[in-house]
């Protein structure tokens, strides 16, 4: 295969590991929604936690991200 | 079509001489780093310049944003945590006014580039390392160590803890910097549909007026982006030095 076709197709293929960060963070959105419905006047209090949990969750789809990157422009 | 990584470009704007065989320049980047910096300034400058007990609207908006600041840093670094206060808000602020003037068409994001994500990133990193070892010394490394976990898998909880503390500052730069790329190249790729369709005829204003409404709520979104992304930061912020401050877990 040529090399330049690879390390597109290999960018392509690093980036479904975003997917699993998209389930993530869709998981605590939805969670928090949800517990928040139930229990409107302790959401507040929480929107921390949940911005926290977002940033620590998504950080792994980052990585595939970075993954991308760095095989389109640093390999 | 117009390349939408064209916005991207540093343009070299002032020679400022050289040091060795490196050739220095006043770039677009660093004109809008200033930008941000003065309008930061004049915000702050400009509402407490008048104070009043009935705050007006430029001292409301300075007023809000210290208290929500405040806030954050309370709630996620302790009351000791004040004292970090400065460089959380100049954090904070330069962040925000940095992505929120990047959204004006045809001016340059300071913050869609690595080099300056992951030197504020190095900021905070190395401040909580500093500080912490500093303020703690060897007792620092109870970070890595968690309370109340078997001693048979300790040597690799703490590995995992050491990874994890050093994979920080490149989540927390490439965070910021992929998010505010990612926006800046959709909104560009749905603006030249805009044109594309545009110059195709009558017909292709009917189709050009589909990406067009798409422009506008995408930039609505990339206004909460924008702002997300610089609380975000800040948060982490709050919550690494958080570390630095009270190690033991």
């Amino acid at each position: 295969m040529d090399p330049t076709a690879a390390k597109f197709l290999g960018a392509g293929i690093a980036c479904i590991g975003m997917g699993g960060a998209g389930i993530g963070v869709a998981n605590i959105f939805g969670s928090y929604l949800a517990a928040a419905l139930r229990n409107p006047s302790a959401a507040q209090g929480q929107f921390g936690n949940l911005i926290f949990g977002f940033a620590v969750t998504e950080a792994l789809g980052i990585f595939s991200l970075l993954i991308a990157l760095l095989l389109l422009f640093a390999v | 079509m117009a390349d939408p990584i064209h916005q991207f470009e540093i343009v070299n704007l002032v020679p400022l001489g050289k040091i060795g065989s490196t050739e220095l320049y006043f770039t677009n980047s660093a004109l809008f780093m200033i930008v941000a910096v003065g309008l930061t300034a004049l915000l702050m400058l400009g509402a407490t310049a008048g104070r009043q007990l009935v705050p007006g609207r430029l001292q409301s908006a300075a007023e809000v944003t210290y208290e929500f600041v405040e806030n954050m840093i309370r709630s996620s670094a302790g009351e000791e945590g004040m004292r970090f206060f400065p460089l959380v808000f100049s954090l904070f602020m330069f962040i925000l006014i940095a992505n929120v003037v990047g959204l004006i068409p045809y001016t340059f994001t300071v913050t869609s580039h690595i080099v300056v994500t992951a030197s504020l990133a190095l900021i905070v990193f190395f401040t909580v390392l500093i500080y912490g070892f500093w303020k703690h010394g060897v007792g620092f490394l109870r970070l890595f160590v968690p309370h109340g976990v078997p001693i048979y898998i300790l040597p690799f909880v703490a590995m995992i803890e050491v990874l994890s503390f050093l994979s920080r500052p490149v989540s927390h730069s490439v965070r910021l910097f992929a998010n505010m790329l990612a926006g800046h190249i959709t909104l560009k790729v749905f603006a030249s549909f805009v044109g594309g369709l545009g110059g195709l005829g009558v017909l292709g204003w009917i189709g050009a007026s589909l990406p067009l409404v798409l422009v506008v709520a995408l930039t609505a979104l990339e206004l909460l982006v924008a702002f997300l992304q610089a609380y975000v930061f800040t948060l982490l912020t709050c919550i690494y030095l958080n570390d630095a401050l009270h190690p033991g877990h």
